[in-house]
């Protein structure tokens, strides 16, 4: 490693982990082989074993939408006939599947897709729609629903038979052989992955946190994209020493003090960061909990787990699993309140946040408000009526500190 | 020791109000002076309304020893020394008009919140509407042109109905087509007023119940000047809805209070 590199930040190098994803595609596509679709909990493993490579739609959704292409792109979609009340990064896929310009974020277009229902239930269809428009292979890992918190061996017998077929079809795509021992890397190569994530997603707890909560959200990126390799590991593993070091030295990469902290549910308005962070610093509040921590860090040894850990996504678990993750991390990075975006976009997760609301109150004793806005479309996001909330939330976490004596 | 005063400003999305207090014997509070200019954030409003509310009780702006803006136009106020939530001053203020207050319902221009209170009035918890004008004040005032009717008139014409009109939609663009179909079919107004009025309380009370009404319950903002609204209101949450003259001071009338708070804990 040179001396150049040996300077770089860990953020830096979580970056270009990203960018590398999307230019080993571009090269893919050059050399005339099959580039795929994946959504971001579908089992990375498979294509990563067989070399092939991968673009991820969620990613680039978000990413279009954090450049402010959201709305434009969303229009795009509804203008091809999809309703307006239908996730903000199928629109955005959807649209750029149909060739909308877009200079915010390219990728190749698919040759294949992996779909897996896990993370989203409009997933199915979205990737549907790509495959019939661009007349290409559609592989699916169909993750039942699981109303307990324990996976059965059904379950995992279903998703492993899925899995073996999945191979099969991905061999032929890609003309490449199924190699055990190359599968078995690359399941280390993800275990290291999630070990590292979880790692630096863990100097939350500390008071004040080394780390702003939304730093997290950009860091998702490498989660999603790129976790099956080394260089993702060796870069989270490097944020985590980083953080380790800032809570030595007593610093934080929140650029003011931290006097509150919350809990940010669900997924950021990527078109509204700015808007979205600014009373956040006003108050001195701290994001210092995110779901994506435990949904993201998965770590199996053997098949039969990583099957059961593709089973725990944010939509897929069932409520007591989910208010399991959400009071963990709450719990341990001692949040103050806790801020819920009701995602336009995502009926799933909001579908389901008015209990998860009543049961934070409950055992959290921590005040809880919500806010409407979207992951993708800036039309359903007021930028007043969120400063409001957080102001009203700042409130009410002043009230309960004054009240125990606190600050 | 001479008196204190504060100020108390709401600068709202449809009007402006300002209220200015003093000490009173027992820790209490006077009310020496309150204005309303009918425009809000963004207009002349927030700046008249202050010099009106000085010029009616003869003070200066350097009189006041500390003013607190709320609102929807709050951080634009200059003379302000602090800025809140309107929410904790909704909560404030009802508590001074009514101390049993338990569940606040208001009502303004572009927004509906409804919240919770303690025992001191300071809010606990609240919960406020979506991007969308159903249910708030400007959804009345598109009823209202559309019927070609006053504001004002909206409360007395509503008690004349005699027949039961539904206007069904949430939305304001689709009801106000819902209300231009009714009257090409020769409905009586009144009684898509009380149909209109309906709406908004299925509305309210549906954020209402996600918090938990708990008495006493009051309404603020200036939709509370609307008997209509709070009768349906009372009917639909079947409970009986405290209001106040002053209901359109309540946001003001809490920021003067909490100034006072502000003040209290700068002496300390």
């Amino acid at each position: 490693m040179s001396e150049n590199q040996e300077k770089k930040e860990a953020k830096v190098l979580l970056r270009e982990v990203v960018d590398r994803v999307y230019q080993n595609a571009w090269d893919a596509k050059k050399r005339g082989e099959p580039v795929g679709w994946s959504s971001s909990k579908f089992p990375a493993e498979i294509a990563e074993a067989l070399g092939l490579a991968v673009c991820y739609p969620e990613n680039q959704a978000a990413a279009i939408s954090a450049k402010h292409g959201g709305q434009r792109m969303c229009e795009h979609a509804e203008s091809l006939g999809f309703a307006n009340d239908i996730c903000g990064y199928a629109r955005i896929s959807l649209a750029y599947a149909a060739g909308a310009e877009c200079e915010e974020k390219t990728m190749p277009q698919p040759d294949f897709l992996l779909c897996c229902n896990n993370i989203c239930n409009c997933m199915t269809k979205w990737y549907e729609n790509i495959a019939r428009m661009h007349d290409i292979p559609l592989i699916m890992i169909d993750v039942p629903y699981n109303n307990t918190t324990e996976v059965s061996e059904e379950t995992v017998a279903y998703l492993k038979g899925q899995f073996q077929d999945a191979i099969k079809q991905l061999e032929k795509i890609s003309g490449r052989k199924w190699d055990e021992k190359r599968f078995e890397e690359v399941c280390q190569n993800s275990n290291r992955t999630a070990k590292a994530w979880l790692k630096a997603c863990s100097y939350c707890q500390y008071v004040p946190s080394p780390l702003s909560g939304f730093d997290l959200f950009n860091h998702m990126a490498d989660v999603v994209t790129a976790r099956s390799k080394p260089e993702t590991a060796a870069a989270f593993e490097m944020l985590a020493e980083e953080y380790e070091q800032a809570v030595k030295n007593g610093t934080s990469t929140l650029p003011y003090e931290e006097k509150y902290r919350i809990m940010f549910e669900g997924i950021p308005c990527w078109p509204e960061l700015r808007a979205l962070f600014k009373p956040l610093k006003a108050k001195g509040i701290n994001t210092t909990a995110v779901v994506y921590a435990p949904a993201f860090g998965f770590v199996y040894d053997n098949l039969d787990e990583m099957m059961r850990a593709y089973c725990k996504a944010p939509n897929s678990v069932c409520i007591e699993t989910g208010v399991d993750w959400r009071e963990g991390i709450c719990r341990e990075n001692k949040v103050d309140g806790v801020l819920v975006h009701y995602n336009r976009s995502c009926k799933p997760w909001s579908g389901y946040m008015p209990e998860m609301e009543r049961r934070f109150r409950k055992d959290l004793s921590v005040p809880v408000v919500g806010f409407d806005g979207d992951q993708a479309d800036p039309r359903n996001f007021s930028e007043a009526q969120y400063a409001t909330r957080v102001e009203g939330l700042f409130e009410l976490m002043e009230a309960n500190k004054a009240q125990s004596g606190g600050k | 020791m001479s008196a204190r005063y504060t100020m108390g400003i709401d600068i709202g999305s449809t009007a402006s109000k300002c209220v200015i207090l003093k000490d009173a014997p027992n820790d209490g509070r006077e009310i020496v002076s309150k204005a309303l200019i009918p425009f809000g954030a963004g207009t002349s409003g927030p700046a008249r309304v202050i010099d009106q509310a000085l010029a009616d009780c003869g003070y200066r702006k350097e009189d006041m020893a500390y003013v607190l803006a709320t609102g929807y136009g709050r951080n634009s106020i200059e003379v302000a020394n602090f800025e809140m939530s309107e929410l904790s001053c909704h909560a404030c203020g009802a508590h001074f008009l009514f101390p049993g207050v338990r569940t606040v319902i208001d009502i303004g221009g572009q927004d509906v919140k409804v919240l919770r209170v303690g025992e001191r009035g300071v809010l606990d918890t609240f919960v406020m509407n979506e991007k969308c004008a159903a249910g708030t004040g400007r959804f009345l005032e598109v009823m209202a042109r559309v019927l070609e009717v006053k504001l004002e008139d909206l409360a007395t014409m509503s008690a004349q109905s005699t027949q039961r009109v539904d206007i069904s939609s949430t939305c304001t663009v689709f009801a106000e087509s819902e209300v231009i179909s009714q009257l090409a079919q020769n409905k009586n107004r009144c009684d898509i007023i009380n149909g209109i009025h309906r709406s908004v309380a299925v509305r309210v009370s549906g954020l209402a119940r996600r918090v938990g009404v708990v008495k006493d319950v009051v309404m603020t903002g200036g939709v509370a000047q609307n008997s209509g609204v709070l009768l349906a209101l009372e009917k639909e949450l079947q409970t009986e809805i405290k209001t106040s003259p002053l209901s359109q001071y309540v946001g003001a009338l809490g920021a003067a209070l909490l100034a006072f708070r502000k003040l209290g804990n700068l002496e300390a």
